[in-house]
C-alpha cells in the first residue's frame, strides 16, 4: 500500500564514494487544497479561494522555483504573497544554497496565515523524474517543477471554484517551456506590478546584471576551484575581512602567513574588490614594494569620497601608532618622523562566503532627484548605521517618504561593473531621532532578539499562571529551608530577584551559609520550545529604558523570582564555614526557601549601620558581612583585580523616559557582600560539575592578557613615576593599588578603567575543549568558575543548574544536551556571541540615551585624554561616563556650497616616542614643545550633540557626540568656551541659507482626498476647534478663504487638514512659508502624531476667547509640541482669536499672557472676522523661528569650523574610541564579574 | 542544522517513508546447495546471506556438550558491502560482537537439547550494507535455520527502532543510524512475544524507551508475516515437487 517502487540513486561526494539511497514513491502525498475530494487529506493549508489579482483574475496558486526564494525572499515574506506551493525539490535546493533563507522558508510554511504548502514532489509517485542523459542537474529541476505544476493543474482543475495554479520563475527560457507545456508562467516582477503595492515593488530585487557594455570597475572574481586550490599550495590566504570602524575601504584580515600568525591590509576600493565587512574571502599578496605601514597612501578614485579621504587620515593613527612606537625606540629623536614597517598588504581575489545580512540605515538625501510625490523608480544611496558597510544603491518608488527615516536593506548582489552594492528595500522602522526607532536599531543591530514571546513558549508556562504555589509535591528531592532566615539584597527596583542569602551560626563555632539561587530549571525543561527560545536568546538584555527577558515575565519576575514572604524553589549552594571563612564543607541541593526579605542594597547598608536593629535578618546580614570581607581580603590577596569601568545610570523622565539626569553608579559594601558569596557559589559549583562532567561541563574563564597590550599604558604611568607589572594579576593588583597621586583622586579609578581595556574578554567554554591550565580566571584569580547565580537572565546558568543537578542527583534521567562536548561547545560560542551583542546593545542604549540628554544642550566638562592617536586623542568625561574625539587637525572654514574642502591642516603632529601630540613648531635639542597633549592629561571639552537629522549631509543621520577642546586653548584645534563663542560666531553664511530655506511653518502632512471626506461626517461634533484652527488659513490672507471664513460660525466647509504655500516679507527678506493646517487633529491624533509635528519649525495655536474649553485645550497641544520637538524652545505664537467678540470673552488676557510666557510663546490676540492681528501673527512666528535657527546656526557654525566643514567628519565623530580598535584589547574587554549584581542600568532607573 | 534533515516537518523520512514504515523486505531460502539451510533477505539495501551447517559433528571435542548442541555464529561482512572499500579483519570486535549477539538470542530458541555432542553453524555474510545489519542477520538465520529444519520453539524476528529527530521511526537505513541516532534492536518470539534480544546504541532518555520499544515490536510482528510468508511459499513448493 505504501512501498511503491524501490530504485537507486547514485552520488558521489569527496573522494569516489559511491552512495547508494533508496528512494521511496508514495501514492498518500496529498494536495491539501481546501476543496478538492479526491485526496486523503485531513488538515489543508491550501485555502478553497485563494487570492486574485490583475494578472490572475482567477482564484490560483503560486508555484515558485528556487530563484524566486533565493533571491526574493522578502517580497515572499510579506502578508500580501499567501497559498503558495513550495516543492519539496525547490525546498531542497533552497536549503543546500542557503540555511538562513531555508530557515526563513520554513518560518513562513509555519506560519498558518501564509499558507503554505510543501508538496513532496520527490516522493510522489506520479511527479517524479529521472534524470535524463545529459541533463543538468539544474534542468531536471526545472523540469521537476513544471511536472508538479502541470499534476497540480490537471488534480485541482475539477474544483469549484476553480482555481488555477502560476509557475512563479524569473527564468525566461523555463517560463517559455512552461507556456509550451500549457502551463502559466509569469515572473516576480510581472505577478507584484499587478498587485498595484510600491512597497512590495521596491523590494523586488533586481536580478538582471548590468549592461555588459559599462565599464568593469572590479576584476573578476576567481571561481571557487581556483581558490580552493591557491589557498592549498600557498598562493592565497583566507580569512574573515575585518573592515576599519572608520574607513570602508580599508580592511584586514588574521592569517598564517609563512606559519606565523599574521595580518594583512587590504586598502582601497580596487583590492577590497567588493568584500563586505564579515565575508570570507581570499587575498593575494602585493609585492613588497606595495606593502604599506599606514592606509593613508590610498589613492582615493572619486573626488566625492572626500570623507575616505578624510577618514583614513583619522584612521592612520591606529596602525601608526601601534607599529611605530614599538619600531621608534632606537630611532631618530629629530622631528616625528614616521618610520614605515611596511605590513603585508593584499588584494581581494575571491569571495569565498558572503556574510550578507540586512542593515539598518537611512537613505543619502542627496541622492534622490525626483520631484516629491512622484513614484517613479528611482535609485538612491543608503548608509548603513554601520560605517564598515558601504554605500548600498537600491531603487525606490517612495524615496521621498523614505528621507529621514530608518529603514532596512539588504543587498543583491554586486557586480563588477557597479561601484556600490546593489540592494532592495526592505521595511521602514520609523523617523530617525526617535527613541523607539533608535531603540529597535539597536536591537536589530546587534541582533538581539527582541520579539514577543509566541503562544507556543507561554504554553509551557506552569498553567496555574500567577497563582502557581509550592505544593506538597515539590518537596520530593527538596530540603525544607523556609524556617531559614533567608533574604536578598538586590538594586533598588529589581522584579527579577534570583538571589536570596542566609547564615546560621554553628554551635561549633563555625557559620552555615547559604546561597539560594532561584530554581529555573524546575520550570524549563530542556528542549522544549520555551528552552529552545531561551537557548537563543541567551541572555537578558538590559537597555536604559527597558529590558529585553530571556525568559518569559511570569517566570523572570514572579515565580522564579525569589520574592519576600512567598515559598519559593530554589538551588541552594551550603558552606559551613569558619571564623576566617574558610570552606569548612560545601553541599547542593534542591530547596523550597521563603524569603523573609527582599532588601535593596542602600537598606541592607542601613542595617548593618544602624545600632538599633537588632533582629535575626540583621544580625545575619552583619555576620555575613564580616565574612564577605575576609573573603574578599584573601581573594585580593590572590591577586584578583579590582577594575572599573565608567558607568552611569540615567534618571529618567516618568512619562517620556526621556533623560532628565546623569550619574555615576555608586557601589556600596553591600555589594560586595553579595558579589562575595556570589563568587564563592559560582567556584564550589563550577569544581562540581568540572568532577562530574570533565569532558562537558560549562564553564567561564578569563584569559591573560598578552603582555603587548599594556605597553602603552606602562610607557604613559612611567612619565608620572609609576610602573605596571602585569606579569601576574598579584602584581598588576597591587601596583593597581600602589598607583595614587594625591592630588589627582580620580587617577587611580582612570588608571583602572584603562587596565580593563587592556584585559581579554571572559568567556563560556566547554570544559572538554581547553586544558586544565587554560580555565584560569584571570581576573578573579581562580583557577575555575563558572555562572550559576542568575538563572533568569543567564541561560549559561541554567545549563550549569542542569549539569549541577545531575551531579548531586544520580536518580535524575538526562539526555545528552549535557553530556555531548560538540553541542555543549557550540552553545558556548552562541552564549558568548549573545552576552556580547547584549553587551554592546546596552551600552549602545547609554550612548543613546546619553543622545538625548545632550541634544540641545551644551555643556563643559573635565575629562582625562585616555588615549592618543595619530591626528586625534581620546578624552573620557568621567562625570558622564563617556568618551570622544577630538581632532588635532586644524578646521579651515569653508564656503557654503563649495563642494571641495581643503585638506586640514595637521596643527598637533604625533610623536611616537613620547605617544603624545605636540605642535610642529622646529624644536630644538631638548626643548619642550609649546603645547603637548599626552595620555592622563586633564582637559576640558565642550559636549554637544552633532544631530543634523534632516540635513543632508552623508553622515547626517548618524547621531554623533561632539567633544570640543577647551583647555587648554591650541590654535586652530580648540574652540573657545561657548560664553563667548556667539559674539565671534559669524553671521554672513547663515543668511544666505535663510534665503534658500523653503519652509518656515510646516505641520502635518496632508492627507488623502478620501480619508478627509470620510472626516467631513464628523465636521459636526468637531466644529468648534476646526474653527480653531481654521485662524491658520485666515491668517494666510487667501482670498477663498476670506470667503469661506465670512460664514464661520455657521456653515464653514471644515477642511480637516490642509496645506498651503504662501510667501511673505519679513524685516525686508522673503521667506517661503509651507503651511499646515491641521484642524480637528483630537478625533485622529494617532494620525497626526508626533512625528508629523517634529516636522514643523514653527506652530501657531490658536485659541477662542470665548471659549475656556479650547484655551485649555491648547496645553495639551502645547505638552505635544514639547514632546515632539523634544525641546521647550520652539517657536510658538499664542494666537487668542476671535478678539472682536470682547462680551463673550471667557479666557482673560492675562491668563493668555501668562500661559504664553510659560510656554516661551508670543502672545497675540487677533480677530479673524476682521483680519485683526492676523499678518502680524504671521510675521511674529516667522521671526521667533529665524531667531531659533541663528541660535541654532552658531552652534552649527562652531561645529563646523572645528572640522573646516568636511563632510566626512560625522564619520569620524565616533564618539567611542574603542571603536577605532580592530584589535583587542576592546572596551571592556573583561566584564566586569565582580560586579556580579549589577544587572545594567534598568532595575535602578525606573 | 547543517546535519541531515532526518525527518522533514511534512513527516517523511529522508527516503520518503513515514516514520512507521519499514523498508521492502524480500526474502527467498535454500540459496545454496551446499548448506544444509539457506537464506537471502533483503532488507531495503541491506543484503544478508546466511549459510546454516549442522547439526554436525564438533570440530573441537574439547567444546562438546554432552547433552545439547553448540551453537557457532561466525558473521563477515563483505568489503565491497560499504560505500567506501574497506577489509576488515577476523578478529574485528565488532564483527565478533556481532556474532555473539546472534548466538545469545538463538541459544534459548533453537531446541539444543535434541542435538546432543553436535554442533550447528550459522555463517552470516553482509553483501550490501544499508544500515539494520543486525536486524537482517537474525532474520535471515532464522529462516536458514528452518530451512536446515532445526527444531526452534518459535521464530525470531529481530527489529530496529530509534529516536530521530522527534519521534520515534522504524527500521533506521544508513543515513540514520550514523547521525548519531539512539537506536534499540529486539528480537521477539512473535507468537508469544517473548523478547530474546534487547540491543541498544547511543543513549536514548528513558522516557521515551518505551515508546521506541512498542513501535520495534509491531515491526517484529509484521517482519514475522514477511518471513512466514516466504516460508510458506517455499514448503508449499517443495509439498508440490515431491507430490509430483
Amino acid at each position: 500500500m505504501l512501498r511503491q517502487k524501490a530504485f537507486v540513486k547514485k552520488t558521489k561526494s569527496g573522494k569516489v564514494l559511491k552512495v547508494v539511497k533508496e528512494h521511496y514513491l508514495r501514492d498518500d502525498i496529498w494536495c491539501s487544497a481546501e476543496a478538492c475530494k479526491k485526496c486523503g487529506h485531513t488538515e489543508t493549508v491550501l485555502s478553497a479561494i485563494p487570492s486574485v489579482n490583475k494578472l490572475f483574475p482567477l482564484p490560483h496558486y503560486i508555484i515558485p522555483d528556487t530563484n524566486i526564494f533565493m533571491n526574493q525572499i522578502d517580497v515572499m515574506e510579506k502578508p500580501q504573497i499567501t497559498n503558495v506551493i513550495v516543492l519539496q525539490t525547490v525546498l531542497e535546493e533552497v536549503k543546500h544554497l542557503s540555511l538562513p533563507i531555508h530557515k526563513r522558508v520554513r518560518d513562513m510554511i509555519a506560519n498558518k496565515e501564509k499558507h503554505f504548502y510543501v508538496f513532496s514532489n520527490e516522493h510522489h509517485r506520479e511527479t517524479f523524474i529521472e534524470k535524463l542523459k545529459d541533463e543538468s542537474p539544474n534542468d531536471r529541476n526545472d523540469r521537476a517543477i513544471r511536472v508538479a505544476t502541470k499534476w497540480y493543474g490537471n488534480h485541482i482543475k475539477d474544483l469549484k471554484p476553480h482555481i488555477s495554479v502560476v509557475m512563479m520563475t524569473d527564468d525566461a527560457a523555463n517560463r517559455a517551456k512552461a507556456i509550451a507545456d500549457g502551463l502559466q508562467a509569469v515572473s516576480v516582477k510581472w505577478y507584484i506590478e499587478a498587485l498595484d503595492n510600491t512597497e512590495l515593488l521596491d523590494m523586488i530585487t533586481e536580478t538582471k546584471e548590468l549592461d555588459d557594455g559599462q565599464q568593469m570597475i572590479y576584476a573578476e572574481h576567481l571561481s571557487p576551484a581556483q581558490l580552493s586550490n591557491g589557498i592549498k599550495s600557498g598562493k592565497y590566504y583566507q580569512g574573515k575581512i575585518g573592515i576599519s570602524s572608520h574607513n570602508y575601504l580599508e580592511g584586514s584580515i588574521f592569517t598564517k602567513i609563512d606559519g606565523v600568525d599574521g595580518t594583512v591590509l587590504i586598502l582601497g576600493r580596487e583590492h577590497l574588490n567588493r568584500a563586505v565587512d564579515g565575508d570570507t574571502i581570499a587575498v593575494e599578496l602585493l609585492p613588497k614594494s606595495e606593502w604599506r605601514t599606514t592606509p593613508t597612501g590610498v589613492v582615493i578614485d572619486e573626488e566625492e569620497e572626500k570623507e575616505e579621504e578624510e577618514s583614513l587620515k583619522a584612521e592612520a593613527e591606529q596602525q601608526a601608532a601601534a607599529s611605530t612606537d614599538t619600531v621608534m625606540a632606537d630611532a631618530t629623536k629629530a622631528a616625528p618622523v614616521i618610520l614605515d614597517t611596511p605590513q603585508p598588504t593584499g588584494k581581494v581575489v575571491g569571495i569565498i562566503r558572503r556574510n550578507w545580512r540586512q542593515y539598518c540605515g537611512f537613505i543619502d538625501k542627496k541622492s534622490v532627484h525626483t520631484p516629491a510625490g512622484s513614484t517613479a523608480p528611482a535609485n538612491v544611496m543608503f548608509y548603513a548605521m554601520e560605517s564598515k558597510i558601504p554605500k548600498i544603491k537600491f531603487r525606490t518608488r517612495q524615496a521621498h517618504a523614505l528621507i529621514g527615516k530608518r529603514i532596512i536593506v539588504a543587498i543583491d548582489s554586486w557586480p563588477k561593473t557597479s561601484k556600490n552594492p546593489i540592494g532592495h528595500f526592505i521595511r521602514t522602522l520609523g523617523d530617525a531621532g526617535d527613541k523607539s526607532t533608535e531603540t529597535e536599531v539597536l536591537l536589530l543591530e546587534h541582533d538581539v532578539p527582541f520579539h514577543e514571546f509566541s503562544k507556543q513558549v507561554l504554553s509551557f508556562l506552569p498553567v496555574e499562571g500567577e497563582n502557581w504555589v509550592v505544593q506538597p509535591e515539590h518537596f520530593n528531592g527538596r530540603e525544607d529551608f523556609r524556617e531559614l532566615n533567608v533574604c536578598s539584597i538586590d538594586p533598588p527596583g529589581c522584579t527579577d530577584i534570583d538571589d536570596a542569602l542566609h547564615v546560621v551560626s554553628l554551635p561549633n563555632g563555625n557559620y552555615q551559609v547559604g546561597v539560594h539561587i532561584a530554581d529555573v530549571t524546575h520550570f524549563v525543561k530542556p528542549n522544549n520550545v520555551m528552552d529552545q527560545e531561551a537557548a537563543s536568546r541567551g541572555t537578558t538584555v538590559y537597555l536604559v529604558d527597558k529590558r529585553i527577558d530571556m525568559l518569559p515575565g511570569l517566570l523572570g519576575t514572579n515565580l522564579c523570582s525569589l520574592r519576600s514572604n512567598v515559598e519559593r524553589l530554589a538551588f541552594s549552594c551550603i558552606w559551613e564555614l569558619n571564623d576566617n571563612a574558610e570552606i569548612v564543607s560545601v553541599r547542593f541541593t534542591k530547596s523550597v526557601i521563603a524569603s523573609k526579605a527582599s532588601l535593596t542594597y542602600e537598606e541592607a547598608q542601613n542595617r548593618i549601620d544602624d545600632d538599633r536593629m537588632q533582629d535575626d535578618i540583621t544580625k545575619g546580614i552583619r555576620t555575613l558581612n564580616m565574612l564577605a570581607k575576609k573573603l574578599k581580603q584573601r581573594r585580593l590577596d590572590m591577586g584578583a583585580l579590582t577594575l572599573a569601568s565608567p558607568e552611569v545610570r540615567f534618571s529618567l523622565e516618568h512619562d517620556t523616559q526621556d533623560p532628565v539626569d546623569v550619574e555615576m553608579k555608586e557601589l556600596k559594601e553591600t555589594n560586595a557582600l553579595v558579589e562575595e558569596f556570589m563568587l564563592l557559589a559560582n567556584i564550589s559549583v563550577a569544581r562540581k560539575i568540572y568532577e562530574k562532567f570533565p569532558d562537558s561541563a560549562m564553564l567561564r574563564c578569563h584569559p591573560t592578557p598578552p603582555a603587548s597590550s599594556f605597553e602603552k599604558l606602562e610607557k604613559a604611568v612611567s612619565r608620572m613615576g609609576i610602573t605596571i607589572d602585569h606579569s601576574t594579576s598579584k602584581t598588576l593588583s597591587d601596583s593597581l593599588d600602589n598607583a595614587v597621586i594625591p592630588e589627582e583622586p580620580y587617577f587611580n579609578k582612570l588608571l583602572r578603567i584603562m587596565t580593563t581595556r587592556c584585559m581579554m574578554q571572559a568567556v563560556y567554554f566547554c570544559s572538554g575543549s581547553m586544558t586544565e591550565q587554560e580555565f584560569r580566571h584571570y581576573g578573579l584569580a581562580t583557577d575555575i568558575y563558572t555562572h550559576f547565580t542568575s538563572p533568569i537572565r543567564r541561560y549559561s546558568d541554567v545549563m550549569v543548574h542542569r549539569q549541577l543537578h545531575a551531579a548531586i542527583d544520580s536518580d535524575i534521567s538526562y539526555g545528552n544536551e549535557l553530556t555531548d562536548k560538540e553541542s555543549m561547545n557550540e552553545l558556548c560560542g552562541v552564549l558568548n556571541h549573545r552576552n556580547r551583542m547584549a553587551q554592546h546593545a546596552s551600552r549602545s542604549s547609554v550612548e543613546l540615551f546619553t543622545h538625548l540628554f545632550f541634544k540641545n544642550k551644551v555643556e563643559e566638562e573635565e575629562g582625562y585624554v585616555i588615549r592618543i592617536l595619530k591626528n586625534a586623542f581620546i578624552v573620557l568625561v568621567p562625570k558622564y561616563g563617556i568618551e570622544g574625539i577630538v581632532y588635532a587637525s586644524a578646521k579651515v572654514a569653508k564656503v557654503e556650497g563649495e563642494t571641495t574642502a581643503a585638506a586640514p591642516q595637521p596643527i598637533l603632529v604625533y610623536n611616537p616616542e613620547t605617544d603624545s601630540l605636540q605642535s610642529t613648531e622646529p624644536l630644538a635639542e631638548g626643548e619642550a614643545p609649546k603645547v603637548q597633549v599626552q595620555l592622563f592629561q586633564k582637559v576640558v571639552v565642550q559636549i554637544s550633540i552633532d544631530d543634523d537629522l534632516k540635513g543632508g549631509g552623508e553622515g547626517g543621520m548618524r547621531q554623533k557626540l561632539k567633544m570640543d577642546l577647551v583647555k587648554p586653548y591650541i590654535e586652530g584645534v580648540s574652540i573657545h568656551s561657548s560664553v563667548s563663542k556667539e559674539e565671534k560666531a559669524p553671521v554672513t553664511s547663515g543668511l544666505k541659507r535663510d534665503a534658500g530655506a523653503p519652509e518656515a511653518k510646516r505641520g502635518a502632512k496632508k492627507k488623502d482626498e478620501a480619508e478627509e471626506r470620510e472626516y467631513q461626517a464628523k465636521k459636526q461634533a468637531r466644529r468648534e476647534k476646526r474653527q480653531l484652527k481654521a485662524q491658520l488659513k485666515e491668517e494666510k490672507a487667501h482670498e477663498r478663504i476670506r470667503a469661506k471664513e465670512a460664514k464661520k460660525g455657521k456653515k464653514y466647509d471644515p477642511t480637516i487638514e490642509d496645506s498651503y504655500c504662501k510667501h511673505i516679507e519679513v524685516d525686508g527678506r522673503e521667506y517661503t512659508l509651507d503651511i499646515t493646517d491641521t484642524a480637528g487633529q483630537e478625533e485622529y491624533r494617532g494620525h497626526w502624531n508626533d512625528k508629523f509635528m517634529r516636522a514643523g519649525d514653527g506652530f501657531i495655536c490658536v485659541y477662542s476667547i470665548a471659549s475656556m474649553g479650547s484655551f485649555q485645550e491648547l496645553v495639551g497641544f502645547r505638552n505635544q509640541i514639547w514632546r515632539a520637538k523634544e525641546s521647550e524652545h520652539v517657536p510658538i505664537v499664542l494666537a487668542a482669536n476671535k478678539c472682536d467678540l470682547e462680551e463673550e470673552r471667557q479666557v482673560d488676557t492675562g491668563v493668555g499672557q501668562e500661559f504664553a510666557r510659560l510656554s516661551n510663546a508670543f502672545y497675540i490676540e487677533t480677530s479673524a472676522k476682521t483680519g485683526f492681528n492676523i499678518n502680524e501673527a504671521m510675521l511674529e512666528l516667522v521671526r521667533e523661528i529665524v531667531r531659533t535657527r541663528e541660535r541654532e546656526r552658531f552652534q552649527d557654525l562652531a561645529d563646523h569650523s572645528q572640522y573646516g566643514e568636511d563632510p566626512a567628519y560625522p564619520v569620524q565623530a565616533k564618539i567611542k574610541g574603542y571603536q577605532k580598535s580592530p584589535t583587542p584589547p576592546g572596551p571592556y574587554p573583561m566584564e566586569e564579574e565582580e560586579l556580579e549584581m549589577e544587572k545594567g542600568c534598568c532595575c535602578t532607573i525606573m | 542544522m547543517s546535519r541531515v534533515e532526518l525527518l522533514s516537518p511534512e513527516g517523511l523520512r529522508v527516503d520518503g517513508r513515514r516514520p512507521e514504515e519499514l523498508r521492502k523486505i524480500t526474502s527467498t531460502t535454500a540459496v545454496l546447495s551446499q548448506a544444509d539451510g539457506s537464506a537471502y533477505l533483503e532488507h531495503g539495501n541491506t543484503k544478508v546471506l546466511a549459510a546454516v551447517y549442522g547439526p554436525r559433528e564438533a570440530r573441537h571435542r574439547a567444546l562438546v556438550l554432552h547433552d545439547r548442541a553448540i551453537l557457532n555464529v561466525e558473521f563477515n561482512v563483505a568489503p565491497f558491502s560499504t560505500g567506501e572499500r574497506r577489509r576488515r579483519t577476523k578478529n574485528d570486535k565488532r564483527l565478533l560482537e556481532m556474532a555473539s549477539f546472534v548466538k545469545q538470542t538463538f541459544e534459548p530458541v533453537v531446541i539444543t537439547t535434541l542435538y546432543p555432542r553436535s554442533q550447528i553453524d550459522i555463517y552470516l555474510q553482509i553483501i550490501q550494507h544499508d544500515g539494520g545489519t543486525l536486524q537482517a542477520c537474525i532474520n535471515a538465520a532464522t529462516m536458514a535455520l528452518i530451512d536446515a529444519g532445526i527444531a526452534m520453539t518459535d521464530y525470531v524476528c529481530a527489529c530496529t527502532a530509534g529516536w530521530v529527530e522527534r519521534e520515534p521511526a522504524l527500521d533506521l537505513n544508513h543515513i540514520e543510524e550514523s547521525s548519531d541516532t539512539s537506536e534499540v534492536t529486539i528480537a521477539m518470539l512473535p507468537k508469544s512475544g517473548k523478547v530474546t534480544l534487547v540491543q541498544m546504541e547511543s543513549r536514548l532518555h528513558v522516557d521515551k524507551l518505551e515508546d521506541v520499544l512498542s513501535l520495534a515490536g509491531k515491526g517484529c510482528k509484521h517482519i514475522h508475516q514477511v518471513i512466514d510468508k516466504t516460508i510458506r511459499d517455499r514448503a508449499e513448493e517443495l509439498a508440490r515437487k515431491m507430490a509430483v
